[in-house]
């Protein structure tokens, strides 16, 4: 099977580890991914106020780089890209109005009226292959390892676009219980980062983070499972400085979701690029015998 | 918080105007200060989201002009999803940043940012930021 | 300022006076706009003739005159229609009812930095110019660009971090600053463009061994006796060395010929 994938500008560079290991996932699962042509950045946040369509152009732009190709799916992996397009794509779906200037406004640009659907990997993963298929094609079993599924934002919500019900978090629980791990719910899975406003005071993004860690920790989870850079960044990426400041007591190696699926699929380590994620984020993994032997 | 409304604080142009900016009736607020029990930001807020909603309803944009609620917000839609009376209260928050913002000021500087924050921030990161603190 | 009355232009003998054009016989004129006020110019001018012939004076904004110093960017449109069409005065015809307006500089912004300190990491290029991150994807820096070049495409690959594709992508861009004049994310695309292709250039560009080598040879004399004997010669044997040399025939294919003199190969 053939998917056409909308990368993000992140996942080819910071967050090369969350694509490189879906990528090699998907192939072991027998799916070529497509990435677009010529596709640009999908503005990572939906503008919200109700006047403003200049900024729903970019994400529009990508979803008929899809369209232009003939695919009635665009994957994503990353949360925002997913949020963002996908609401987009409500827009010129359903809004006949807005559609009509959008369209009038890219006259450089064939029309677009929402034909492709947007999906992210978990959905499309659970839809097109099935948790039992990949429990089959599992080589690796991530057994004893403590997982707790976070979802973030942009996920869930708006209910509109969300993947599950807010308050849900199904699919990444079939995901990782298909590939053997122990899923450790916990009560902030669905709580924002700090996301962008680490740029705006970093004190308060830390905080808010340090209370994800914390709780996932509390309830005895040994790693945080994402699918948001930004998240992965405040989460993962500033989790030794929360260490340092005492603002959280334990450790919880943050990983893509992808990065697990991979392992558990028996994709060699070195093709999931750990170095992008915090070194604790490989020796649990080695420490719990979930690597596939070299 | 008391409030003293005299008609030369109420201002039911402003009202209409974030309204209308928002796509939201900001009059459908029952003060029940669920956005604020959600919001994972309020620790940094001056004022909660729900005493936004309230001066909001008001027209008092004067006093909430120099809150940092707004600004603090991170548009997780977590008060949004809880609201009993269905108001997109984030699409209310980005109404209020915009009134700023579309007069061509920034409320963050992306020159003045680290040059070792840069290198080490998702692009993702950047994109929101400038999209929602800057003009 | 010469203002030509459209009736007469078939009886209308000129004079040349300093630098301006002389209408040619029998040439049809049309009108254009030049900050809203109305010329008959020549048709067959460019942009830049008709106004020299119009009777303006370039002291800035005009430069090679070959369509690549990137000095006389214009934004144009034509009476009856919205769009705006943007082009080099030197390179562009006239057409009627053309209403033109110059940007020979936008205030556009440019960093300092010193190419030998700041390292090959598409980070530099973020910490210099974050401004980068504020690109809403309009396009209207690609519809602007008189070079035709794909301006969102290396934008998007800076922001992806792939200064190859960025360098490679903007190489035909001429700095004229159109793009920058049209961003809605006040983003100076072209100075991003030329320090990606600088960085990709000294950091990211494979060596050319065979220059390297040409420079050793020079640096170490090959070519000084050369070199001397021609600043020795005559005007008149000179010109005669230069009339006699050995050329290579036109539409050679790479690696064909050879000159009969291979001493300074």
């Amino acid at each position: 099977m053939k998917i056409s994938y909308y990368p993000g500008c992140t996942l080819k560079s910071k967050a090369a580890n969350l694509e490189a290991a879906a990528v090699a996932a998907l192939a072991a699962l027998g799916i070529d991914v497509e990435e677009i042509d010529r596709w640009n950045c999908c503005g990572a946040v939906f503008s919200l106020t109700a006047d403003d369509l200049v900024h729903q152009v970019g994400p529009v732009r990508n979803l008929i780089r899809a369209k232009e190709k003939g695919a009635a799916q665009l994957l994503t992996l990353c949360s925002m890209c997913y949020n963002t397009l996908a609401r987009a794509n409500r827009i010129m779906r359903d809004d006949a109005v807005k559609r009509d200037t959008i369209n009038r406004f890219m006259d450089d640009e064939i029309d677009y009226a929402g034909e492709v659907e947007v999906v992210h990997m978990l959905t499309f993963l659970e839809r097109e292959v099935g948790w039992q298929k990949i429990r089959e094609k599992v080589r690796v079993p991530l057994e004893g390892l403590r997982v707790a599924p976070y979802y973030g934002c942009t996920l869930q919500r708006p209910a509109e676009v969300g993947i599950e019900p807010f308050g849900s978090f199904n699919l990444m629980t079939g995901l990782l219980t298909a590939l053997g791990a122990t899923v450790t719910p916990f009560d902030a899975a669905d709580k924002c980062c700090g996301s962008y406003q680490v740029l705006n005071g970093e004190a308060g993004a830390r905080s808010t983070a340090a209370v994800i860690v914390d709780r996932a920790a509390a309830a005895g989870a040994e790693a945080l499972a994402t699918s948001c850079p930004l998240c992965e960044y405040n989460l993962g990426k500033q989790q030794g400085r929360l260490l340092e400041a005492g603002q959280i007591t334990t450790a919880v190696p943050t990983f893509y979701f992808t990065q697990l699926l991979a392992v558990a699929l028996g994709v060699a380590p070195e093709s999931c690029l750990f170095e992008l994620n915090d070194p604790a984020s490989l020796d649990l993994l080695k420490t719990k015998n979930c690597l596939v032997a070299a | 918080m008391t409030l003293t409304i005299t008609a030369q604080t109420i201002s039911t142009k402003s009202i209409e105007q974030l309204n209308e900016l928002s796509g939201e009736n900001v009059k459908l607020c029952m003060q029940c200060a669920t956005c604020t029990g959600m919001c994972p930001m309020t620790a940094e807020m001056d004022l909660s989201p729900r005493k936004v909603m309230h001066l909001a309803q008001f027209g008092m944009l004067d006093r909430l002009s120099d809150s940092n609620t707004w600004w603090k917000c991170a548009s997780c839609h977590a008060c949004t999803v809880r609201c009993p009376r269905g108001i997109d209260i984030a699409k209310v928050m980005e109404a209020l940043r915009q009134r700023v913002l579309r007069t061509n000021k920034n409320y963050i500087e992306p020159s003045a940012l680290p040059a070792e924050r840069i290198a080490e921030l998702p692009q993702i990161a950047m994109v929101a930021a400038f999209r929602k603190l800057t003009s | 300022m010469c203002d030509v009355d459209n009736t007469t232009t078939k009886k209308t003998i000129r004079v040349a006076t300093g630098d301006r054009a002389i209408l040619p016989e029998g040439a049809k004129t049309i009108p254009i706009y030049i900050m809203g006020k109305k010329y008959d110019v020549p048709e067959t001018l460019t942009i830049m003739k008709a106004m020299e012939f119009a009777g303006f004076k370039f002291l800035r904004g005009a430069g090679c005159r070959g369509g690549i110093c990137g000095a006389c960017p214009t934004v144009y449109r034509i009476a009856g229609d919205y769009k705006l069409h943007y082009g080099l005065a030197c390179q562009t015809v006239v057409e009627a009812n053309m209403y033109l307006a110059q940007i020979p500089f936008f205030p556009a912004n440019r960093a300092e930095y010193n190419i030998e300190e700041i390292g090959g990491a598409a980070e530099a290029i973020h910490a210099l110019y974050p401004e980068l991150f504020r690109c809403v994807a309009c396009n209207l820096c690609t519809k602007a660009c008189p070079m035709d070049v794909d301006v969102l495409g290396y934008i998007s690959a800076l922001k992806q971090g792939n200064i190859k594709k960025a360098a490679e992508l903007s190489f035909d861009c001429i700095q004229c600053g159109l793009c920058a004049s049209r961003c809605m994310g006040e983003i100076p695309q072209y100075h991003i463009a030329q320090l990606a292709r600088r960085v990709y250039g000294r950091y990211i560009q494979p060596r050319a061994e065979h220059l390297r080598q040409r420079v050793e040879e020079i640096e170490s004399g090959k070519y000084d006796a050369m070199l001397q004997d021609l600043s020795a010669m005559s005007r008149e044997d000179l010109e005669k060395c230069y009339v006699e040399r050995e050329r290579e025939p036109d539409m050679t294919s790479p690696g064909a010929w050879q000159p009969k003199e291979t001493r300074y190969l």
